[in-house]
């Protein structure tokens, strides 16, 4: 049987410029994953190699053994894939129902359809996605008022209505009030549990990365250094060095 | 051989004054992020000015003199303009100050023919380049070779002012990033007025320069803007180098197109131009330019239906619209029927600026296709009316679908430019096809059946197929396929990681507003009885946009109210005095000036500043 997500020798290089060399890691279904790794290792890069923004210049990524490398945003996104911005990209002129709804459209087929208004489309479904990130009240808001960290939430709904077997969300909580990280980090542990979703993600954030990650992967220099529990990354000398720094490992009781 | 050659160096003479243009258009719009629709204006008036002076200073040294003040005078007209006008709409979206200074250049058109008259000037020739030199058997103007090696001295001066001044220093860091630069401490505000000033100078040299060598005339201004823009469009909008070189191969083109073939020598050098852009999106030596300004949409609330008072509103306007007939004579009845093609033009722009994010610079090119589709089937195809109806739209979906293929490959200004340049190729066919099209002389006797022909059943017959048609936008704007439009223009990063594909969908929304543009045009040479090739003209191009600006982008209704103001405003005027360009101009630039939201748009927002009763905190408020 093969994994949910496979990726394969992925490499990207700019010019001479190698950004991204030689990442190989599976991912099962419900694994919670985290991608750590200093400013310009490579993160985004992966990601948007994974979704389909970047075409990788090497490697292959597979999903549930379908090989999607060089697929374009959509088409990964028809296959199951859905994803979060390290800026959130949500649609400003709409209200926060109607940012869901459109989402919703291109897996129903509907996006050309000239019949009936998009405010009768799926709005249960709206609705429902909205409740689970906590967002129902503010249904009717322009999405382009609304705070930063719920502009995180809605980006969530958003990216969870395509009902995906992958999600790949960059840095889920920056920008986030400590109260809210740990709600939406708890949220996102318990859609990979409940649905069986793969979740990929990045964060600075060592708390939410020790504490919810089943799994870490550590990117330096565009190489994937190391990879294991969250307690063996810890302890790990290597990652020590190139990533938390001497002395300043977190999580470690201070003098 | 030496006729090639003698036709090179005509061409490269020729680039000169392009290029100075064409280099003043790139270097504002490098620092300001403006695209100086008045740059032609501005050429025309260096032209008009250096007339004036150089009649009278006499002498060698007053030639020259004369001609250097021109530009000189113009400059500082042009710094007057950007303290006046522009620093006021830096911050509307870009398609304002493109309307504002269209305003400038309508004006400018009536002011040269208040001052110097309607009829063509021509000046003085160049004291001591007044003769012509032999190369290889042929005779080359004097003066075209002072022109050929004034293009690259004008080049090396500037790239010297750029790359050793600190002004060129400034200005370089200004065109990579204003906001950085302004914060650093340096006074943007006389940054922007000193670029423009410089921008409209070498405009103005351009025209001025043009005095020798042809009559100065007051239709100079559109179209020298055009082929600047094509200029800049190829060389990459802020390169310097990029326009030089695009202006020697346009001169070029046009140069060798002339003698090869010359009915292809207009569409040519668009077709090169359609090509570079497909090629090198960004022009030859062009970068992508940063989003330093806030998109169209961030203009944009939330889309409403309308509130129930608005659909009564509604219902009664189309009832009195209905009964109109009963109370107007058959002049105002015209007028009516006028309005309502415009509405249904302005209305499928509107549909694509709005909804689809996209503003076309070459809209009329669908309304003219739908006008000559129109006319070709009566004239060759013997046509009925109602077949002719068809027909029109069927040949302006062919158009927008084709055009619109490569037009959504591309973004912002090039969008603009390109929708531009292929509207000015189905202009140069309908201008030059004679055989088929009758050229500048048109298609006479395209007259509705005798069932339509009379006045109020052909004004009913609009006002049925417009209210239904801009009703049709209007559910399309709430539809599915509306929203997923505006999601692709809200963020183009979150609508493909939904599954939505942005160019398939502007596609088909530039396909549409092009059929709805083409049944205007085909209601519209009806109603004249003709077509001629204005129909594909650029004023009819900028009467679109002036009307969804006016009006106000983000909302139906826009297009409706600035259709009715502006058309029944210029017909007004056009039978009120002999100067509605100067009154229309001024007017365009008030209006930019106080409602940047237009005037549906401006209702709109008070409307929900009222009714919310607390003070504005939208975006773009």
């Amino acid at each position: 049987m093969s994994a949910l997500l496979e990726v394969e020798n992925l490499a990207k290089s700019y010019g001479g410029v190698h950004a991204v060399r030689g990442v190989s890691f599976a991912l099962e279904p419900g694994e919670v994953v985290a991608l750590i790794g200093p400013n310009g290792a490579g993160k985004s890069t992966c990601f948007n190699m994974l979704n389909g923004q970047i075409r990788p210049s090497a490697g292959k990524v597979r999903l549930d053994g379908h090989d999607m490398t060089g697929l374009g945003p959509p088409e990964v996104s028809r296959l199951g894939v859905g994803r979060t911005f390290q800026i959130t990209a949500t649609f400003a002129t709409m209200t926060v129902r109607e940012n869901v709804q459109v989402s919703l459209l291109a897996q129903a087929g509907r996006a050309f359809s000239p019949w009936r208004r998009l405010a009768a489309f799926a709005v249960d479904r709206a609705t429902d996605l909205l409740e689970l990130v906590g967002m129902a009240e503010a249904a009717a808001r322009p999405a382009g008022e609304l705070a930063y960290g719920d502009l995180k939430r809605l980006e969530l709904a958003i990216a969870l209505a395509t009902s995906p077997r992958l999600l790949l969300m960059d840095e889920p909580t920056a920008g986030m009030a400590p109260g809210e990280r740990i709600i939406l980090m708890r949220l996102m542990a318990k859609l990979a549990k409940e649905k069986g979703i793969g979740v990929l993600f990045t964060e600075h954030d060592m708390d939410a990365v020790f504490e919810h990650a089943t799994r870490v992967m550590v990117l330096d220099r565009g190489q994937l250094i190391a990879t294991g529990t969250p307690a063996l990354i810890r302890e790990d000398a290597t990652v020590k060095a190139v990533y938390l720094g001497e002395g300043l490992l977190y999580g470690e009781p201070g003098p | 051989m030496s006729l090639l050659l003698a036709q090179f160096l005509a061409g490269l003479a020729s680039a000169a004054s392009l290029f100075l243009v064409a280099s003043g258009l790139s270097l504002i719009f490098g620092v300001t992020r403006v695209v100086n629709f008045a740059h032609g204006a501005f050429y025309m008036l260096g032209a008009y000015l250096a007339y004036s002076l150089t009649t009278h200073l006499t002498g060698p040294l007053g030639f020259w003199l004369g001609i250097l003040a021109a530009a000189l005078l113009s400059g500082i007209i042009g710094g007057v303009l950007e303290i006046l006008l522009l620093r006021r709409i830096y911050h509307a979206p870009e398609l304002f100050q493109l309307l504002a200074t269209f305003g400038v250049t309508l004006a400018t058109q009536d002011l040269v023919i208040l001052i110097w008259g309607p009829d063509d000037l021509v000046g003085p020739r160049a004291p001591g380049l007044t003769g012509a030199l032999p190369i290889l058997g042929q005779f080359l103007p004097t003066y075209d070779i002072f022109l050929i090696v004034i293009g690259p001295l004008v080049l090396c001066l500037l790239w010297l002012l750029l790359h050793r001044t600190r002004f060129g220093i400034l200005l370089r860091a200004a065109t990579q990033d204003r906001e950085m630069v302004g914060a650093l401490g340096v006074n943007q505000k006389w940054l922007f007025t000193s670029v423009f000033a410089l921008g409209v100078f070498l405009a103005a040299l351009g025209g001025a320069l043009q005095l020798p060598r042809t009559a100065v005339t007051h239709g100079m201004d559109l179209s020298v803007i055009v082929e600047v823009f094509v200029v800049v469009v190829i060389g990459g909008l802020g390169s310097v180098p990029g326009a030089f070189l695009a202006a020697v191969l346009v001169a070029e083109l046009n140069a060798f197109g002339i003698l090869i073939y010359p009915a292809i020598s207009l569409v040519l050098v668009f077709l090169v131009m359609a090509i570079v852009l497909v090629v090198r999106p960004y022009g030859l030596l062009g970068r992508r330019e940063g989003a330093a300004r806030a998109p169209l949409g961030a203009l944009l609330r939330p889309w409403r239906p309308l509130h129930w008072v608005g659909s009564l509103g509604v219902a009664v306007v189309l009832a009195l619209a209905t009964l109109l007939p009963f109370g107007l004579g058959r002049y105002g009845l015209g007028v009516a029927t006028e309005i309502l093609i415009a509405i249904l033009f302005a209305g499928s722009l509107q549909f694509l600026m709005s909804v689809g994010g996209r503003a076309s610079f070459g809209h009329a090119a669908y309304f003219g296709l739908g006008a000559y589709g129109a006319a070709l089937a009566v004239k060759w195809l013997g046509a009925p009316m109602e077949l002719a109806l068809l027909a029109g739209p069927a040949l302006a979906i062919l158009g927008a679908a084709l055009f619109g293929w490569f037009c959504v490959r591309l973004s912002g200004v090039y969008f603009a430019m390109l929708t531009l340049a292929f509207a000015q190729i189905v202009w140069s066919i309908a201008f030059q096809w004679v055989t088929v099209t009758g050229g500048d002389n048109g298609m006479l006797g395209i007259w509705p059946p005798r069932w339509a022909a009379r006045a109020p059943t052909f004004y009913w017959m609009t006002l049925l197929l417009t209210a239904a048609v801009v009703l049709g936008l209007r559910h399309l704007t709430f539809s599915p396929f509306g929203y997923a439009l505006r999601a692709a223009w809200d963020s183009e990063l979150r609508a493909e990681a939904q599954g939505l594909r942005p160019k398939r969908l502007q596609w088909l929304a530039f396909t549409i507003a092009g059929a709805v543009a083409g049944l205007a045009g085909a209601l519209f040479a009806f109603f004249k009885g003709s077509v001629f090739p204005d129909a594909i003209g650029i004023g009819q191009s900028i009467d679109g946009l002036v009307m969804v600006l006016l009006g106000g982008v983000g909302t139906v209704s826009g297009a409706v109210i600035g259709a009715i103001a502006y058309k029944a405003g210029s017909i007004w005027l056009l039978s009120q005095t002999d100067y509605s360009r100067l009154v229309l101009g001024l007017l365009i630039v008030f209006l930019v000036v106080l409602f940047p939201k237009g005037i549906a748009g401006s209702l709109q927002a008070a409307w929900l500043t009222i009714r919310t009763r607390r003070p504005k905190t939208g975006p773009g408020a």
